[in-house]
Parts: structure tokens; sequence; C-alpha cells
């Protein structure tokens, strides 16, 4: 009698085991500070929604120690099953064939609803084939804006609820700021996001050839064109006459804006929940400044950040984890919450209308800004973004270039067919590295 | 001079090193033995697929006017980085030698620095010269009219580099030149002063070769530490820029490895910095080690 007891105590257990154990995945990160904390909110949203499945956030560090450690993971045989990659490893990413799990394919296998006609085609068009098949699902996007001190605008005779529209005003108005009192006019965050892709999107240009990269790992680079020389050329002559001022690497330049001595400063819309935490000064935030002379200005802006990429070699158990949160991600309710915490863009439609019901907008104009930039019109095979291999190493050449012409050891135009002579070697080996 | 023990046993001894040995080779051979096997393909990052290519990567290598430049840039931080450090060192280590008032504070504080992490001391220097909001940048604009601005400069970024990976290093090289200099017996110099030696002379004469093992020894470890350890410094303060005016050896593997992920080329280059390193070390002990006075 006892050992039939035992047994049937054995067996319960078991079982209950069985059933209560919910499948575990791994999502690896590289969201820090407040984001960080943001993320791992919505993961615990989602386990404490169900009790099937469990979502683990793990904070792997920058975008590059991330993106290595899921590498790594792999190259030893047990990834994560989702992995948040930055915007420029989109094409390392894609060409890895056998170590990713494309995301409309997931989603079908596992039966989750997923229309692509639900999100906003600027964030989803990045990282889709040129079928409009999901290959990533994006998480943090953001778009470049420019911020600036309406303090300032004041003091300076200008209307701080009309920010410049165009470059040749944005010019002038950072000389009258000049000439009100601050030490420069402007400067700017990420020269190669902002000034050169998003600038070349904003005016319908191309970056490279094939859709810039879409369509072919044959790609080449074509942005020395006299748009952008001629643009990086004011911004030079700007710098001579210390109405521009260069604040360093990716977003280095922040502490000129915060610390309100440069009044005009270009950076993601990413970062405005930082600037409302830092900035003591009322600030607003305005579209991107285009040409008028150029045909089909503006157009519309193309995204930074990352998005989330399903690691192949993993069991259907876990892909069915993975399909249920990425559902859960895409819910409006989800998606707001991400937004309005963050600063980061909504990704679907249905997200931006809720935020717009529950009047978040009236208060935060600044992110609004930013998603009808990237609405502003269907995008063109210039502005769905970009696909280029090594893009990290093109941005660094980039900056490198950039730099060297502010320090006059090139001119802008050597400056410029550097950068677009460098970066065609990078793609030339990406390209034959992955055939 | 030195005692030599004998072990009674060999075994025991192979046992004792064994650890260690155990250690070196996992976390140093392996590594460098990967390095050279990755350095001969191109590979995708994940590995899918692995190309063959021999030679082909140093070949780039050296082919590109951007990575000799770097070379070069190398050696020169290297020598500045090394001469800075050694010579402040030994001036302050004798001076401090000194019987003065106040010499364990002096030493305490000299030493100090050494505590310091790499990485820690390159954000303290990017405070203090940031151009926008560093108190020396502030000081250098109002006082003497100097434009600092490193991020634009090339110059000022070399020599802000330098200085930062230097000041560190002097710690470590004073604790090692007064240890030095407190073993150099005390009646050889009070006879040259006797025989009417300056104290110029004396120095140079005397106690400079007495320390000669000592600065052998230092001369090698701050270059090892200037071509692989300033790395810190340079990520943090410069990113290799302006354009890529601080852009040494180390900091390129690392951009081309885990930025761009471009495993090949940046496996060469680490074996490349290797055999340097090696290379320059093997010709220290061979050249100057016989100047050495034991």
């Amino acid at each position: 009698m006892k050992k039939i007891a035992m047994a049937f105590i054995a067996l319960a257990i078991i079982a209950g085991s069985a059933f209560a154990e919910p499948v575990t995945i791994e999502f690896w990160h590289a969201m820090g500070g407040k984001n960080g904390e943001i993320t791992a909110k919505i993961c615990e949203n989602f386990n404490a929604s169900q009790s099937d499945y469990k979502v683990t956030p793990v904070f792997k560090g920058s975008y590059p120690d991330t993106m290595n450690a899921g590498i790594a993971a792999f190259r030893a045989g047990s990834p994560p099953a989702i992995l948040q990659v930055y915007e420029v490893g989109t094409a390392t990413m894609m060409a890895a064939k056998g170590a990713i799990k494309p995301v409309y394919k997931l989603m079908a296998e596992n039966k989750e609803k997923f229309d692509p006609k639900a999100y906003i085609p600027t964030i989803t068009g990045y990282y889709s084939t040129a079928k409009g098949e999901m290959l990533s699902m994006p998480f943090n996007s953001s778009t470049a804006v420019y911020y600036y001190s309406k303090d300032a605008f004041r003091k300076a005779g200008l209307d701080p609820e009309k920010p410049p529209k165009t470059w040749p005003e944005t010019f002038e108005v950072a000389k009258k700021l000049k000439a009100a009192g601050y030490e420069y006019g402007f400067t700017t965050n990420w020269i190669s996001w902002i000034q050169l892709e998003n600038f070349s999107a904003w005016h319908n240009a191309p970056l490279g050839t094939k859709a810039n990269g879409f369509n072919g790992l044959d790609t080449k680079l074509v942005f020395n064109s006299p748009l952008q020389l001629k643009h990086f050329t004011n911004i030079y002559n700007l710098s001579k006459e210390k109405v521009f001022v260069y604040g360093g690497r990716e977003n280095k330049a922040n502490s000129l804006f915060t610390s309100g001595q440069v009044p005009m400063h270009f950076e993601s819309i990413g970062g405005y929940g930082a600037m409302k935490a830092t900035c003591k000064f009322d600030f607003g935030v305005a579209q991107l400044p285009y040409y008028p002379e150029v045909k089909g200005a503006p157009q519309n802006s193309i995204i930074g950040g990352a998005s989330l990429w399903v690691m192949g070699r993993k069991s259907p158990a876990e892909y069915k984890v993975v399909a249920k949160f990425f559902s859960f991600l895409s819910l409006p309710e989800t998606q707001a919450f991400w937004h309005q915490q963050t600063g980061y863009l909504p990704i679907t439609k249905a997200a931006y209308e809720l935020t717009k019901s529950q009047g978040y907008y009236k208060d935060n104009p600044g992110p609004e800004v930013a998603i009808q930039q990237l609405l502003n019109k269907p995008p063109t095979e210039n502005t769905l973004g970009l696909r280029f291999g090594f893009m990290p190493q093109i941005r660094t050449i980039v900056d490198e270039q950039w730099e060297s012409i502010l320090d006059d050891k090139v001119s802008v135009k050597e400056g410029l067919d550097n950068m677009v002579r460098l970066g065609n070697e990078k793609l030339r080996e990406f390209e034959r590295a992955n055939k | 001079m030195t005692k030599q023990y004998e072990f009674s046993s060999k075994g025991l001894s192979y046992l004792l090193v064994m650890p260690q040995m155990v250690i070196v080779f996992i976390f140093f051979f392996w590594p460098a033995a990967q390095a050279i096997w990755q350095s001969l393909f191109i590979q995708d990052p994940f590995g899918l697929s692995m190309i063959f290519v021999g030679l082909e990567n140093y070949g780039k290598l050296f082919g590109d006017p951007a990575y000799l430049d770097s070379l070069v840039r190398s050696f020169l931080f290297a020598g500045f980085v090394a001469f800075t450090a050694l010579t402040i060192a030994l001036f302050l280590a004798v001076q401090t030698n000194k019987k003065i008032k106040g010499t364990t504070f002096y030493k305490t504080m000299l030493t100090w620095p050494y505590a310091v992490a790499t990485f820690v001391a390159g954000i303290l220097w990017l405070f203090m010269f940031n151009p926008t909001v560093g108190i020396v940048a502030y000081f250098l604009k109002h006082n003497f009219g100097v434009e600092w601005n490193h991020l634009l400069k090339a110059n000022q970024a070399f020599l802000l580099v330098t200085l930062a990976a230097s000041w560190k290093q002097i710690s470590y090289n004073f604790v090692f030149f007064l240890a030095g200099l407190q073993n150099v017996p005390v009646t050889l110099v009070e006879a040259a002063s006797i025989d009417g030696a300056g104290p110029s002379r004396r120095f140079w004469s005397i106690v400079f070769p007495l320390l000669s093992p000592t600065s052998f020894y230092l001369l090698v470890m701050n270059l090892v530490y200037a071509f692989f350890e300033t790395f810190p410094i340079i990520h943090q303060v410069t990113w290799g820029g302006p354009g890529q005016a601080t852009s040494i050896l180390v900091y390129k593997v690392y951009k081309d490895g885990v930025i761009n992920l471009d495993l090949g080329s940046s496996a060469a280059q680490s074996v490349v910095l290797m055999v340097l390193v090696i290379g320059l070390t093997v010709l220290q002990f061979r050249f100057i080690e016989r100047k050495v006075t034991y």
C-alpha cells in the first residue's frame, strides 16, 4: 500500500511539474539605464499574463558587446532565443542564413496572427526583404530630429514656436543665436546617421546603388554627389566661422546642448527621455531641415535603433515562446507603454493612434514630430533605409574623414570621395565573405 | 650574489609550476594559436563560412597605408610614453630618496595613481580636458589663450593620450626606481663626493649605471604597456580619432574584431602586434642587456 502511495505521489509531482514549469527563453539586449528597466518590465508583464511561457531579459552591455556575445554563444552552440542587434548590424545578421530564423517564418509556423501592414512601413521596411518579408522584429526604433532651446530663441528675438524648416533658415538662425551671445549656434550627434544617411533620405537622394544595398551585395556607395558635397561644405564653413561646433563621435555632443551652451542640437528622438530629465531650460523638437531647391524634398527620414533577431538551432517549444512574446510586444498597449516611457517610436499605427487618443502628445509634442517625419511620404527605394555590410566600419570611416575635413587635413571634396572609396572597399570585402 | 636552491626531486618542481603553466597555456598560448589560425581565413562572424586565403589578410594589411601609419604611430606613441614615464619617475624617485621631511608622504602619494584602473585614468583625463566643460581646457583658454579641442586637433589628441598613459605608469616606475636607488651602496656615493664629484657627476657615473638592471626591466615593461595596456585610454578618450590620429595597433585590433566583426583581419593584426612586441623585447634583451651591469 505504501509503495503504491509513493508511486502515486511521485507521479503527481512529475505530472505537476511538467504542467507547471513554463518554457523559458533568454532575451539578450543592450538596453541600459531607464530603457533597461522598461524592457524588464515588459518581460515581467508578459510572464505575468500567462503561465506557460517565460522570457528572461539579460543585459549584455553595449550594442557591439551584445552582438558579439550572441555570435560567440552561437559559435559555442547555445545562443539565446532572442538577440537585440543594432541597425547597422542588419546586413551581417541577414547574411548569416543558418544562424537566424526569419520572423515572418516563425510567426507563420506558430500560427500567430501577423499582418505586416499594421506596422509603420519605414520601420519594418528596414528589416524586411525586398518582397516585404519581415526578417527581424523592430524593437526600439528612433529617427533623427533636432532639439532647440526655446529660451535661447526668445533671447535672440526669434519665435520659439517657429523653428526653422529649411537649411538656409537654420544657418541664419544659428548665426543669430551666436550674435545673441551663445558661443556657437548648433552642433550635431552621429555625423553619419544624421547628416549623411538621414540627410540623403530626407532629400530622396541615394546613399548607394541597388536601393541602398537592399537588392544585392554588389551595391556601391554613391553619396559623394553635389548635394552632400554642398551640405558638408556649408557645415565646414560654419565651423570655421565658429557657428557650428563639433562635439565628438556618436552622442558625445549631448552635453553641449544639455548644459545650455549650444542652443540647437541634432540628435535622435531616442534621446528625448534623457533630454527631458537633464535640460533645465525650455526646449522643443523639430523636423530635420531640407534644401528647398531639391526636388522631392522633404521625403521621409529613416530609422536608427535596433531590432530583435531570432537565433537558429533552437527547439520548436522555444520558438513558440518567441512567437507569443512577439505578439505581446506588438499589442498597442505594450507599444504605447514602451513609446511613452522611453521616447522610442511605436512600431504599429494602432499604437500611435492609441497614444494620440491618450493625449500624450499634448504634453509631449516632440515624439509626434518624429513619427510624422517618418510617415511624411511613402518610402522610395532610396529611403527604405540602408543595408550595407561592415556598416559600423563605414560609419567610422565617415567619422574619421569628417574629422580630417574639420582639421583641414583634406578638402571637403577629398574627404567625401575618401569616404566613398574606403567604404566601397569594405563593401567588396563583405560581398566576398558572404557570397 | 644569488643563492641557487636545488629541489631534490624534479617532479615536485614541475608539479608546482604546473598550475601557472596551465593558466598561461589556456589564456595565452591557445588564444594565440587560434589567432594565427583565424588569420589565415576570411570568415563571416557566425563561422558559417570559412574561406582559406593563406597570407592574404597579412598582405592586405601591409598594403594598407592606414595600417602602416598606425604602425609608425604606435611606435612613436610607445616611445613617447616610455620616455616620459621613465624620466619623470626617475627624477621623482631621486628627489624622494633624499633625506628631507615628508618622504613617506611623497612616496605614498606618488604610488597611488598605480592603483587607479587604466580606464578610470582615461575618464579622469577626459573630464579634465573636455573642450567644453574641462577645467584644464578652461584654464588653458582663459589664462594662455590656447584653444584646446582634442576632438578636432590631431596633435592635441596625441598629446592627451600620451600624458594620460604616462601618468599611470609613472607610479609603477617610481616604486621600482626607488627600490633600485636604495640598493645603491651609500658608501660609493659618499666616496665620490669626497673625491669632489658634483651631484650630477655622482648620479650619472655611479647611481645610474647601478640602476641599470631596474631601468632595463622598466624599459621592457613600459614598452609592452604602451603597446597593449593603453587600449582603455584610447577607447575612453579619443576612440582612435580625430581622423586616425590616435589609432594605435591594439585599438585597431579591437575595432576590426569586435565592432566590425572582420575576424580574419583582426586576427592577422593581433598576430602582427604579438610578433612585433616579442621581437622588440628580444632585441632589447640582445642589445641593451649587454650594457646592463648586474
